[in-house]
């Protein structure tokens, strides 16, 4: 698996990410904003957390109308995989390439910590690792996770299972608890929680390798 | 030419800030504050005669998220 780890001014889990891959057995470069392409034969491109052009305007606003953007669009859309976590979920909604926004969390509170997750689907490449129904523990840290759906959007990824995680207590307000989206050919994955920063036993739970690691044996696989 | 736009949540999007503010002015002692919704205000210093479709423009592709916010355009 070659993947490429999108790296803004202000990302600051882009390193973790390139560590979580290269555990998993990929082969990993790093991809600077202002790069307009992708480098050959990428299968996977990671949009890392942290807080790209310091939150700005709104979260991932001026991210997403970075050069490399367009090319993370391209890739996506010529069936490549992407997966954004925290601060590159927000990318993904300000793409276009996932529905939905991340608003203010509800109690208007940064919040860091560990929380449960349930794995509503595993019918994707990044929950391939996973059993429907499992519960996970990943680490949250975001003041703005809070999703945001409109009635039909939610009844749409609810009707083509894509709601990837759930909450099992709602920390931010979204709705419906969702904490991560899938998009509708799948291969496009947005979450709020940090799979990257539970990989290895002194992160205090390894529950993000299985994600990891079901996407390199689906990539080595195809 | 100077331009203003306003962006605001859409109706039925919960404001939780706009109701910590509300919250807030009640605890003041401010009796009968209903609602308060809390948005931005961006001014834009353009060259003269850019037209209200561009500036429209501006607010769909950058300044405006419309999934959950809507624009109103003040050219002054």
């Amino acid at each position: 698996m070659r993947a490429a780890v999108v790296v803004f001014p202000g990302s600051n889990c882009d390193r973790d990410m390139a560590v979580a891959l290269r555990a998993a057995g990929a082969d990993v470069q790093m991809v600077w904003h202002k790069d307009a392409a992708m480098p050959d034969n990428i299968d996977l491109v990671a949009v890392p957390g942290g807080f790209s052009f310091g939150d700005y305007l709104r979260c991932g606003a001026i991210a997403a109308q970075s050069p490399i953007c367009k090319a993370v669009v391209d890739h996506a859309q010529r069936g490549g995989y992407v997966i954004g976590v925290c601060n590159g979920f927000q990318v993904l909604t300000e793409t276009g390439l996932l529905p939905g926004a991340l608003m203010r969390n509800f109690n208007l509170k940064f919040i860091c910590k560990d929380v449960d997750l349930v794995v509503k689907t595993s019918h994707s490449a990044f929950t391939s690792g996973y059993g429907a129904d499992d519960t996970v523990c990943y680490p949250v840290a975001h003041h703005d996770g809070n999703y945001s759906i409109d009635d039909e959007g939610l009844a749409q990824i609810k009707d083509q299972d894509r709601i990837a995680f759930t909450y099992a207590n709602n920390p931010n307000g979204s709705v419906a608890d969702i904490a991560g989206v899938l998009s509708e050919n799948r291969r496009v994955l947005g979450m709020m929680p940090h799979p990257e920063r539970a990989v290895d036993t002194g992160h205090g739970g390894t529950d993000g390798q299985a994600l990891f690691r079901g996407l390199f044996d689906q990539m080595v696989a195809a | 030419m100077k331009a203003r736009v306003y962006v605001m949540l859409k109706n039925g999007v919960l404001d939780p800030q706009g109701e910590a503010v509300r919250h807030a002015l009640g605890t003041l002692g401010f009796d009968g504050v209903q609602g308060v919704r809390q948005g931005k205000v961006i001014e834009l210093d353009l060259a003269d005669g850019t037209s209200e479709e561009t500036i429209a423009q501006m607010c769909e592709k950058l300044l405006a998220n419309t999934v959950i916010e809507s624009y109103r355009i003040e050219v002054q």
